[in-house]
């Protein structure tokens, strides 16, 4: 394969405290994601999943080990230099949604934008567009509390695609939704995977969620268990 | 992007106006009470100046008794006479000497009356006051020696008794006497510490001694200086020819002072500064009281809206980007109350002007000191609390509920 990995942990580590105290959330982790992939991650609290996804998000940095996002190492990157990589790169969806309240859904999609740097006018109709493309056309200028939790998860991923991510984190997308929600934001995501080429990594602990997936991979104290990849993802 | 950062900030501070206004409130008191402060001291000090110069410059007075603090003592000061101002009037460095005598009288006119200052004088009593005559004349010499009863009248006199109409060739009469008035002056207006210049009657001084007070008393004179006497030339002269006249050994002290109205010019002048200078100070203390409130509330503000940091660094958000949108949010916050405190301040100066008759004549250094004072206040007070904003983990922000 001529490209490079989109992402390539190696031997990662991650390690919180120090002495007695010390927790070792990633031990010697080696995973690689190639672009278009559409990745579920799955295991127990504490297995290291969310660590790995924050290393990932380039929101947490390794104790050890390198980080190569793109064939470039990011695992050392200062504060602001994952900034950018998160501003140009990567789209996050979590669990809580975590809209900004009292701020309207085109506000809301236009926020990763602003921070990009783009013209206010170019700024809205990307937002539009990112809106429509999830499916909350005439919604713009709702407040977060006026939709429902399945919408606002739709907001939530217009704003993680509107910044032309080239991968989309998902922690828990449908944590907090019933099954009838849940069913339709992975519909969404495995319609962004398979028609957009998107990258997308998602954390859950719901067997029926991560089988939208086509891949799994399956964490237990800190080390990948398990790493499948399913020839059809149903 | 920094007016990005404007617009949000602005979106802050109206999301919460209530909170918002109460958080401005110290800076708005802060900048509006020293704006009124040095704005009415201004007005104070230039109607004080304005005063002494329609007293006229170099003007000296003189009064019987000692020169010196404390309670009046036992030895009583022998009064002047006519005769001390004429020969003062003869010094080389001396231009006019006014003797002057005052009786506070009742003043009637038809049904109405008024209790008015009555000052006798000569005719350089208008020159060394600065007084002109608008209308009618001034005493001729005779009618100064014979004591005739003629008088000229301010404007305060003029409406209480007379209303618009033109008052020269009436009878007034003042107590038993029955006087014409001949002579009305141009109005001067409220002198410092507000006392009214223009609610005077003047007639010759020897028509006040034999018909009103009844004996040849002289308390005050008041001389105007050549052009070119020093104060100190002319207050020694002066000083000089009085001892002689009144005898003094030359151990003895003056039994009467003089007094130079650049003296009580200067001295007005330093205690309005002083005092201006104190309010002030005082007033930007609550200044920075009202900053500590910008800061706590900011405080309050970026614990509230952790989780709003972390999403904001999340999707991308760097350090100082967080710090410049707490850091305009304080400043933007601190100049809408520096403003509202300029407006202020300056309405409660015009108001507190217009009953203290001073001018209102506002400085726009002050104004413009004051507002960028306010920023001042917003930038220092806003940064720990951004700075805490900017220093948060996206990881434990976004954990945060």
């Amino acid at each position: 394969m001529a490209e490079a990995p989109l992402i390539e942990l190696q031997q990662v580590s991650r390690v919180y405290g120090s002495g007695e105290a010390m927790v070792r959330a990633l031990d010697h982790v080696d995973l690689t994601i190639h672009t278009g992939e559409f990745v579920a991650i799955m295991g127990p609290s504490g297995s290291g999943k969310s660590t790995a996804m924050n290393i990932i998000g380039c929101l947490d940095r390794p104790t050890s080990g390198s980080y190569l996002f793109g064939g470039v190492e990011a695992g050392g990157l200062d504060q602001d230099a994952r900034a950018l990589l998160r501003r140009h790169y990567l789209g996050f969806i979590f669990q809580g949604f975590n809209l900004l309240p009292r701020t309207s859904a085109l506000e809301n999609v236009e926020l990763p934008l602003i921070y990009k740097g783009v013209p206010r006018a170019e700024r809205a109709a990307r937002a539009r567009a990112a809106l429509a493309r999830v499916g909350l056309e005439g919604r713009e200028g709702h407040d977060p509390s006026q939709l429902s939790g399945g919408q606002q998860q739709r907001v939530a991923i217009a704003r993680a695609l509107a910044g032309g991510p080239r991968i989309i984190l998902a922690d828990e997308p449908t944590g907090n939704l019933d099954t009838h929600r849940s069913r339709e934001i992975m519909e969404l995501l495995a319609a962004l995977n398979r028609d957009e080429g998107l990258t997308i990594i998602m954390v859950t602990h719901e067997e029926d969620m991560a089988a939208y997936a086509g891949r799994l991979v399956e964490f237990v104290d800190g080390r990948i268990a398990r790493d499948t990849v399913r020839a059809e993802a149903g | 992007m920094l007016w990005e950062t404007f617009r949000l900030a602005l979106r802050a501070i109206r999301r919460n106006a209530l909170r918002s206004f109460l958080t401005v409130l110290g800076v708005v008191i802060g900048v509006a009470a020293v704006i009124a402060m040095v704005t009415v001291g201004q007005g104070s000090s230039a109607q004080v100046s304005s005063d002494i110069e329609s007293l006229g410059t170099n003007v000296l007075m003189l009064r019987p008794g000692r020169q010196r603090m404390g309670p009046p003592s036992g030895d009583a000061a022998r009064p002047f006479r006519e005769a001390d101002a004429v020969a003062l009037a003869e010094l080389p460095e001396v231009a006019v000497a006014a003797p002057v005598a005052n009786s506070s009288q009742t003043v009637v006119f038809g049904n109405q009356n008024h209790l008015a200052a009555i000052t006798g004088s000569t005719s350089d009593y208008l020159t060394v006051g600065s007084w002109e005559i608008l209308r009618g004349r001034s005493f001729t010499p005779t009618e100064e020696r014979s004591g005739a009863a003629v008088c000229i009248i301010g404007e305060t006199v003029r409406q209480m008794l007379f209303g618009n109409t033109d008052p020269t060739g009436s009878l007034i009469r003042i107590r038993t006497v029955s006087c014409e008035v001949i002579g009305l002056l141009a109005a001067k207006g409220a002198a410092a510490f507000g006392q009214d210049q223009d609610d005077v009657v003047i007639m010759p001084l020897r028509t006040l001694q034999r018909r009103l007070s009844g004996n040849t008393d002289v308390p005050l004179i008041m001389l105007a200086l050549e052009d070119g006497v020093s104060s100190t030339a002319g207050i020694r002269a002066v000083e000089t020819l009085m001892r002689e006249r009144r005898r003094l050994a030359p151990d003895e002290d003056n039994d009467f002072s003089i007094t130079d109205t650049k003296q009580i010019a200067s001295m007005l002048t330093g205690v309005n500064s002083v005092l201006t200078g104190l309010l002030s100070s005082v007033a930007a203390v609550s200044l920075l009281v009202g900053g500590i409130g910008i800061m706590n509330i900011m405080l309050v503000s970026v614990t509230e809206r952790t989780r709003e940091i972390g999403i904001r660094m999340a999707i991308g958000a760097q350090g100082r980007q967080v710090l410049m949108q707490f850091l305009v949010e304080a400043v933007v916050l601190s100049v809408i109350g520096g403003l509202i405190g300029i407006i202020l301040g300056l309405v409660l100066a015009a108001v507190a002007s217009h009953f203290m008759a001073i001018p209102f004549s506002p400085d726009p250094l002050v104004v413009l000191l004051a507002f960028v004072f306010s920023a001042v206040v917003g930038v220092v007070f806003g940064y720990v609390p951004a700075r805490r904003a900017a220093r948060l983990d996206p990881i434990e922000a976004l954990r945060r509920e």
